[in-house]
């Protein structure tokens, strides 16, 4: 929870060569038209080249469904808009179906949540990440089977040439993610999603995939989105942050100082919760009430209802996400609880 | 191939694995042996059969089957009305009943598992057209909607199996759309579709080899309705055409001898019962070892 990514010169190098994928007011609903549920609400968010992008949020904070709209998986019923929609520059919205399934799985890949279930029962795993190798480079027979050979000794996969021809209930966990990042990286991607990649496993196992995750973005320069609910992966791996809640992004800055200062009530109440500000405490700080559901969207800041400070401004008016937090009034750096648990 | 896999104590295929499931099942194995036996009888009856099956000894009418007094060692189980020999005209039934199992199951299975596909993935068009007609079809009784079919192709051989497989559609198609809107929402779905592919691969290639199961179990099931439909086409004098040995029409055709000489319809009644028996039994004991969650008590 304690360190910090190293290399923050380098990081700040990447970042001026300009944006990866650009995010701009993502809105997804669900339901009627006249009275849609908006499950990603106004999202705005910024992939540079090589750098680390740990989401954080709740259950239903829409982190998941921000990037599932990113891949164009949402279904029909669900709309998605958005101001910009860009990769490399490249329109998502607006390019063909086909030209949009060239990109992503190729350039843009996705490591789920649950590995055995992102898995396909009823194929080998060498078949399924040699399906991803025919589909967008073309690889066939023995040049398929030794790459994929390959990609499994890159993600550490023990006894790749024989685990090639294994099915996914025969595999543990830890290796079936294995597997799932083999085929996320099958192409070389150059922004990797990683939903919640290690929430399926357990603590050892954990680490393991975390630092393959890491070493892998290091040594390809790829960009990773790391969407969890863990603040310690995001606090040791990620570059910079984005927390979100109920469907919008309520603050993003980079990872030491908001861990430092967080300035969101928000920020401030999860940070708060962490067992490690909490030593000595019978009972671990907690912020009371649930996220605000379909029918009961509040018309100003959507934290109103649960915010520690809230004022009456809030309540009748939704703030815009300025210098990075969604707030009228941000705490200052002095009210912070990170900087009052350091001292 | 068992032992080999044991040998370099690589991961058992799935047909290894089912094999192991299935054979732990006594009664299913037995009925595997006697359904072997009968697939082995017909298909090799010109060979197996001591007569042509409709050929007529006129000496030789109503002889009872060997262990009765008067039987003959020419005529195993006895002949009928006309002097034919019923046990070539078993061994030959037994043909035309798995041809007309085997056909119609095809017949059925393939049409409804696309139509179950296509209303699985296109739910919002497609899917409502699809399962009404289905329900239409599932509305009128198996064997009445055969005779409609029947009626209006006319009877025969190939329209026997049309008439069978009509009924046996609906069946298929709301198995395979329900197993596919399962695994349609799965998360392997999705990253298939991640890796780019396109809805068909998504249909035939992805989904419908984990949806297998169950329609694998209900084609043995349906198999053995269809040799029961058949017979009973054949009873009601709709089925196959007089002069081919059909089970039905064979039990049709003797039941006026039935006090006289209870041989002639007791061996196609006892054929029919034994082979639907092996069959549902086989079926059984496929739906336990392709039961995941029945393989995990074990």
């Amino acid at each position: 929870m304690r360190s910090r990514p190293r290399g923050g010169p380098a990081q700040s190098a990447l970042r001026t060569m300009g944006a990866l994928l650009e995010v701009r007011n993502l809105r997804v609903e669900f339901g009627p038209r006249e009275a849609p549920f908006p499950a990603v609400d106004g999202v705005d968010l910024q992939v540079d080249r090589g750098e680390v992008l740990g989401i954080v949020g709740e259950s239903g904070s829409g982190k998941s469904v921000s990037m599932l709209a990113v891949l164009g998986l949402i279904d029909a019923p669900g709309r998605v808009s958005a101001e910009a929609l860009r990769f490399e520059g490249r329109d998502l919205l607006t390019m063909k179906p086909r030209e949009r399934r060239g990109i992503v799985g190729k350039d843009i890949a996705i490591v789920f949540q649950d590995a055995l279930a992102s898995l396909n029962p009823a194929y080998s795993v060498g078949f399924q990440i040699g399906e991803v190798l025919e589909a967008h480079l073309g690889f066939k027979g023995a040049a398929q089977r030794s790459r994929v050979i390959k990609l499994l000794e890159q993600v550490e996969m023990p006894d790749a040439k024989r685990r090639i021809d294994a099915y996914p209930h025969q595999l543990s966990g830890g290796m079936n993610q294995r597997v799932g990042i083999a085929m996320a990286l099958a192409c070389n991607p150059r922004l990797l999603i990683a939903d919640e990649p290690t929430t399926s496993l357990d603590v050892t196992v954990q680490a393991q995939i975390m630092a393959l995750l890491a070493r892998l973005q290091r040594e390809r320069e790829m960009a990773l989105v790391l969407i969890t609910h863990d603040l310690a992966l995001v606090a040791e791996h990620a570059h910079r942050v984005a927390v979100m809640y109920a469907g919008q992004v309520v603050e993003t800055a980079a990872v030491p100082a908001l861990f430092d200062a967080p300035r969101h009530p928000y920020t401030a109440a999860l940070l708060a919760a962490l067992p490690e500000h909490n030593r000595g405490a019978k009972r671990l700080e907690a912020l009371p009430g649930i996220v605000p559901g379909r029918f009961d969207r509040p018309r100003g800041c959507l934290l109103a209802p649960r915010c520690p400070r809230v004022q009456p401004r809030c309540t009748v008016e939704r703030p815009a996400l300025q210098d990075g937090v969604r707030c009228f009034f941000p705490l200052s750096l002095r009210e912070s609880p990170g900087v009052r648990a350091a001292e | 191939m068992n032992a080999s896999a044991m040998v370099e104590a690589a991961p058992p295929t799935p047909l290894a694995e089912l094999w192991h499931g299935y054979s732990a099942n006594r009664g299913a194995l037995a009925a595997l042996v006697v359904l072997a036996l009968i697939v082995f009888g017909a298909v090799f009856a010109p060979w197996l059969a001591p007569h042509d099956p409709i050929e007529q000894f006129r000496a030789h009418m109503l002889t009872p089957p060997l262990w009765q007094v008067g039987g003959m060692a020419s005529y195993p189980l006895g002949t009928d009305e006309l002097g034919r020999c019923i046990l070539s005209r078993l061994l030959h039934g037994a043909r035309i009943s798995l041809a007309i199992g085997a056909l119609s199951v095809l017949m059925s299975m393939v049409p409804g598992v696309v139509l179950g596909l296509v209303a699985a993935f296109y739910e919002r068009t497609l899917s409502a057209p699809i399962m009404r007609a289905m329900d239409v079809l599932l509305a009128l009784p198996g064997i009445l909607l055969a005779i409609c079919v029947i009626t209006i192709l006319g009877p025969g051989l190939v329209n026997t199996m049309i008439a069978i497989a009509v009924g046996a559609l609906p069946g298929y198609t709301r198995l395979a759309r329900g197993a596919a809107l399962v695994e349609r929402s799965k998360e392997y779905v999705t990253a298939s579709r991640v890796a780019g592919a396109g809805t068909m691969r998504l249909m035939f290639v992805t989904v419908l080899p984990n949806c297998l199961a169950p329609l694998i179990v209900n084609a043995t099931l349906s198999f053995s309705s269809a040799v029961l439909e058949t017979a009973a086409l054949g009873f009601l004098g709709l089925g196959v055409p007089a002069p081919l040995p059909e089970w039905g029409t064979m039990l049709a055709s003797a039941r006026d001898y039935i006090a006289r000489a209870p041989w002639v319809v007791t061996m196609p009644g006892l054929a029919i019962l034994v082979s639907v028996l092996a069959i549902n039994l086989v079926g059984d004991g496929l739906r336990d070892a392709l039961d995941p969650k029945l393989k995990r008590l074990q």
